[in-house]
């Protein structure tokens, strides 16, 4: 392996073309740090997003006009705003507001620090295109699928579980995977409030040795290999759950 | 054989990463005055948030001590005074592609910006680094910030040491109000800076900062340049800072600027003095 970090430092001194996060152990190491810190952020966000989108569309559906109410109020406030305010805001604002841990040893910690607050806010801001994209999908279904659904007894859980969803799910797939690789990209702006992703990790390489054009290549390269990693698996998904007939034009594929 | 095949593998690797990378963006123009002038304004980068160095007044225009001096070399070339807002990490970058003439913002003196800049000699201002802390924590050594959180700015060269020394753990934000913020809400313990700004942060509103303190000894002091771009080493207007520089410190004037700003004396500019 050292072989492979030394050629780093011989492509520096022998063409200039400067890569500390390959070559210096400290900048390596902080460098894949914020590599794995993305990562988890993209996770988390991404699997709670989906997960509020699921739950909010399911509300939108209920009988309940408080519960629709406060589904359309999220979504308005979290569609409508731009994610690096709702950002400081809940960091800076809401967070500062909130009961904090006592410390042994003095002092007192936050109850989220900035990762979860970025997690929270990437999972509200993704979870409300969500609720869109899945309501789209529901109510994509057709009318008379659900009415024969109901005649043959089916109850509201079963219907949405056996019926509804399942259709639901493979009409809105391309515009879930258009949104979560937003969401994955979106994720950058954590470093906004401290948190070591790999924007934050590369801003503080190039700034102590200036090679700005040779991280951002690093960022670019990064990042299209994770984003294209996600739309490869959910490309894949789609076609898995691929059903003859359903979202084509004349039951062509 | 393999021996060659081998540094042809590596000649080709090198190759292709050459070809990712961009072709360095050109030098704008030649930065000798007359061209400053011939453009009729000096495009400065200075801080917007560095208090009292240069920040936002209420009426919500730029002023500090930066910016006083910033408008003097403006006036003094004849030519209208433009400031662009820059950050610690991306003013060299904003210099290297021609957005500004002159980085003054309170960018300290290192081998690799030097190398990425002409830097002014001699240096306006000098500063080294320490933390603002509660005084409650109770800190004397930096050794005592191994697993401490601790506020910084991005892009700051001391943030390397502190935590590659003293295994203090950076959290780091794009700017001082954001970093000072997470300060005084306790979720960090320790704000790590250049010890100017501490010191003069601690007087401008002793109320605000009643409970907090600069304990630490300030190490690796640091002098503050100006710097223009790196393509005009033996251009006129480096010359032309470099002599005003020289200028500033023999007739006192930053001394005099540092007092209407109400900055702590610096050591610095008055060894300065005394030896020019």
């Amino acid at each position: 392996m050292t072989g492979v970090w030394d050629w780093f430092l011989w492509l520096y001194e022998a063409h200039g073309i400067n890569l500390p996060v390959f070559y210096d152990s400290y900048d390596r190491q902080r460098f894949f740090a914020g590599l794995l810190t993305t990562l988890e952020l993209s996770v988390c966000s991404v699997v709670a997003s989906v997960a509020i989108g699921l739950v909010g569309a399911w509300a939108l559906g209920s009988g309940s006009v408080v519960a629709r109410r406060l589904v359309q109020g999220y979504v308005h406030a979290f569609r409508n705003t731009p994610p690096l305010i709702q950002l400081s805001f809940l960091y800076f604002a809401v967070g500062n507001l909130l009961p904090r841990l006592e410390m042994a040893g003095g002092g007192s910690r936050p109850l989220l620090d900035g990762f979860a607050w970025a997690v929270v806010t990437l999972s509200l801001f993704g979870g409300a295109f969500n609720v869109e994209i899945f309501r789209s999908g529901i109510e994509a279904v057709p009318a008379s699928t659900v009415e024969a659904a109901e005649a043959l007894g089916f109850n509201r859980w079963r219907l949405h579980r056996h019926v509804v969803l399942p259709l639901a799910l493979r009409i809105c797939l391309p515009a879930l995977s258009n949104n979560l690789v937003n969401l994955v990209k979106t994720s950058t702006l954590a470093y906004a409030i401290g948190v070591p992703e790999l924007l934050y990790v590369s801003a503080q390489v190039w700034a102590d040795a200036m090679n700005v054009r040779e991280m951002m290549n690093v960022l670019l390269v990064t990042y299209v290999g994770m984003v294209g990693l996600l739309s490869f698996g959910l490309r894949r998904l789609e076609a898995a759950l691929r059903v003859p007939g359903l979202g084509t034009v004349g039951g062509q594929p | 054989m393999p021996v060659r095949l081998a540094s042809f593998a590596s000649a080709l690797a090198a190759a292709a990463v050459a070809l990712l990378l961009t072709v360095a963006t050109a030098v704008a123009a030649v930065d000798d005055i007359k061209a400053i002038q011939a453009k009729g304004v000096l495009v400065v980068g200075v801080k917007a948030d560095y208090r009292p160095w240069g920040f936002i007044d209420p009426s919500g225009a730029i002023v500090g001590m930066e910016i006083d001096m910033a408008r003097e070399i403006a006036d003094k070339l004849g030519v209208r005074l433009e400031m662009v807002p820059v950050t610690t990490a991306n003013r060299i970058e904003f210099l290297r592609q021609g957005r500004i003439d002159l980085i003054l913002a309170t960018m300290s003196d290192t081998p690799a910006r030097r190398q990425a800049s002409t830097v002014i000699d001699p240096p306006y201002y000098a500063g080294g680094t320490n933390i603002l802390a509660r005084k409650s924590l109770n800190f004397q050594r930096w050794q005592e910030l191994r697993g401490r959180r601790v506020c910084a700015l991005q892009g700051a060269y001391y943030n390397r040491p502190v935590a590659e020394n003293w295994g203090a753990i950076i959290v780091a934000f794009p700017g001082v109000p954001e970093a000072m913020i997470d300060l005084l809400a306790g979720n960090c313990d320790a704000f790590v800076q250049d010890s100017s700004l501490i010191a003069s942060t601690l007087v401008s509103d002793p109320v605000k900062w009643a409970d907090y303190e600069m304990p630490m000894e300030t190490f690796g002091e640091q002098a503050w340049v100006m710097a223009v771009s790196a393509a005009n080493r033996e251009g006129s207007f480096a010359r032309f800072l470099a002599h005003l520089s020289q200028d500033w410190h023999r007739s006192g004037h930053l001394i005099a600027l540092e007092k209407k700003w109400g900055i702590p004396p610096s050591p610095f500019l008055k060894s300065m003095h005394d030896k020019l």
